[in-house]
């Protein structure tokens, strides 16, 4: 039996400015789960990822809203996968979040009890199908350059977690550009179906990268550590840059009339972003937050006998196994 | 014993002549019944996803779903393209009405709590194995390397209700007793799984198709043995639901489909 011991070993704290630990990160290094690390640096870590695999479960109701509904079976089976991945995603990331000592159950009470967040992008309603194309392209466009520098993260299991969700992050980016690609081209009504969910969809997708570097309290502490390698506003105007020469090519408008490309410094200008929006939407007040919180309790509690009998099916196994003798040895 | 033969069923293996159109048709019907059995519960499976009591059995639910769904469009593309109609399998998922589905009525019951969900995939899932298990020697190619694909699946599936159906019965006293109650539930739709009809018994003469009644036992000894070892008691029910494969079905399929047709029938040869 070996891999899942990281919990049972001592957790060695040392000083957040211990020179050895920092001299690892300058050199781009990797913390792995045993070596030794600053109390803050875990903690830190521990929540971010556990923001993170929220943010993955909570997010597979917003799309898990139109499965029974896809208009095709082809695409029925397209998004039946894709939610899948994104669980398998929390649960990459519930492990990795363990390997530093944390607990997944208590994890999910953190959720429950609204002491953890996840991203705010996932209160907002998918009203149309849409809003699956606009997700997929948006949504997941956005969470991609976000967590492409992950996969260089300081913390070694983290960064391969990362590995690995942004490829299947990148194929459903290219699924939902292919739904909005589709409607764009199909019926009157399916054209003005995919304007309308990007239009909904392209200021909440900008809020995805947080606060303006001015106003982000945990960016240098994190960029020193190698947790964060780029500022809000520095992956916010990649995302835009990459996100408007695709709209042309679906033929969609971005709603935003001060887009505008400014060839001095090779990037797309865009208008001014409503940020108490997305503050009203962190405190709980968006469209859907009371929603999504009470499906992932009611899943949770009404679960809740069925873990409990998994568990006592499995000590009396153990039990039994305990009492047999010990099989002979030839 | 589940249930007693119907009367009305004429002997298996009854010679048909049919022509080579007829047979044709005969054979879509029978994809067609299969798939539908796939496609409706691949939607009950998916009604899950978001839901499940922890987050493996999400990405378990969403897999079994997905089998499922993956088996139904093999099955309901080849009997749009046997029967000679040239219906695609979205113009036979979303634009046929309830009478016109022939899945049995079990895999249309509501999904119930988590232990009606599996005690329904035991049963069919051990129902499924032991039809494609045997449909591998169709000699209709295609539904031989369809059979050959599925069996894999369903075994899985099999493994994962049993493993349930043993942990919930021989678990807590409110497991034990909802895992029963859950039995007790599906039970009265079971015996429809082995009805066969004419257009069956002929296929199963010409080495096309199984012939339900012969998967009566093994399904049966196989739900008996997991049941009992799960200390359950196999039901006892003295009613027997039938009618899905005449289009005969529950209230329950109408929402169903209510909610899955409503958007492609909204937009009538839109492409998605």
């Amino acid at each position: 039996m070996y891999g899942n011991d990281f919990t049972q070993q001592p957790i060695v704290e040392i000083a957040e400015d211990d020179a050895d630990f920092q001299a690892i990160l300058d050199a781009d290094g990797r913390i792995e789960p045993r070596d030794a690390m600053p109390e803050a640096y875990r903690k830190n870590l521990i929540r971010q990822i556990a923001q993170h695999a929220h943010s993955e479960i909570i997010g597979m109701q917003p799309e898990g809203n139109w499965i029974t509904r896809a208009p095709s079976l082809k695409r029925k089976a397209i998004l039946m996968a894709k939610v899948q991945d994104e669980a398998g995603h929390g649960l990459y990331l519930y492990a990795a979040a363990e390997t530093l000592g944390a607990d997944r159950a208590d994890l999910l009470d953190l959720l429950h009890t609204g002491r953890q967040k996840y991203s705010s992008i996932f209160n907002y309603p998918t009203l149309t199908w849409a809003d699956m194309g606009a997700i997929g392209w948006l949504v997941d466009g956005a969470g991609i350059v976000n967590q492409v520098p992950l996969c260089r993260c300081s913390y070694g299991p983290y960064a391969r977690a990362m590995v690995r969700v942004c490829k299947e992050e990148s194929f459903h980016q290219r699924q939902g550009f292919e739904i909005l690609h589709t409607l764009s081209h199909g019926t009157p009504a399916q054209k003005a179906m995919a304007q309308d969910a990007v239009d909904r969809w392209w200021w909440p997708s900008l809020m995805m990268f947080g606060p303006p570097d001015e106003s982000s309290p945990n960016t240098e502490r994190s960029m020193r550590w190698g947790i964060k390698r780029f500022s809000n506003d520095e992956l916010r105007q990649r995302f835009v840059d990459m996100t408007v020469p695709q709209a042309q090519a679906l033929d969609l408008t971005l709603p935003d009339p001060q887009l505008s490309w400014d060839a001095a410094t090779g990037h797309w200008e865009y208008g001014a972003i409503d940020f108490t929006e997305l503050f009203e939407v962190i405190k709980g007040n968006g469209p859907c937050n009371a929603q999504r919180m009470a499906h992932r309790r009611r899943a949770h509690e009404e679960g809740a006998w069925v873990r409990e009998a998994a568990l006592a099916y499995a000590t009396k196994r153990d039990a039994e196994r305990e009492a047999e003798p010990p099989a002979a040895v030839a | 014993m589940i249930g007693s033969k119907p009367a009305e069923l004429s002997p298996s293996g009854q010679a048909i002549t049919w022509s080579d159109s007829d047979k044709s048709v005969a054979v879509g019907a029978y994809a067609l019944r299969l798939g539908d059995d796939a496609l409706v519960l691949a939607h009950r499976m998916a009604e899950w996803i978001a839901s499940a009591p922890e987050l493996e059995e999400d990405v378990a639910l969403a897999n079994i779903g997905l089998d499922l769904l993956g088996q139904a469009r093999m099955l309901l593309t080849y009997a749009g393209e046997v029967d000679g109609t040239g219906r695609s399998e979205d113009d036979l998922a979303y634009f046929r009405d309830e009478r016109e589905f022939v899945n049995c009525q079990l895999v249309e019951l509501p999904n119930g709590d988590f232990a009606v969900t599996m005690a329904r995939m035991l049963v069919f899932a051990a129902y499924q194995y032991e039809l494609y298990d045997r449909l591998c020697s169709s000699s209709d190619e295609t539904l031989a390397a369809v059979a050959a694909k599925a069996v894999k699946e369903v075994a899985y599936h099999r493994d994962h209700a049993t493993r349930w159906v043993l942990r919930l019965g021989d678990g807590t006293a409110e497991s034990q007793q909802r895992m029963q109650a859950a039995l007790d539930v599906v039970w009265p739709y079971v015996s429809e799984l082995f009805e066969g009809n004419e257009l069956v018994h002929g296929l199963v003469g010409g080495g096309i198709a199984v012939d339900p009644a012969e998967l009566r036992d093994p399904t049966t000894d196989y739900l008996t043995t997991v049941i009992e070892q799960a200390t359950l008691t196999v039901p006892d029910t003295s009613v027997w639901h039938t009618g899905g494969r005449r289009g005969i079905h529950t209230e329950a399929l109408g929402y169903l489909l209510a909610e899955m047709q409503h958007l492609a029938r909204t937009h009538p040869g839109a492409p998605w």
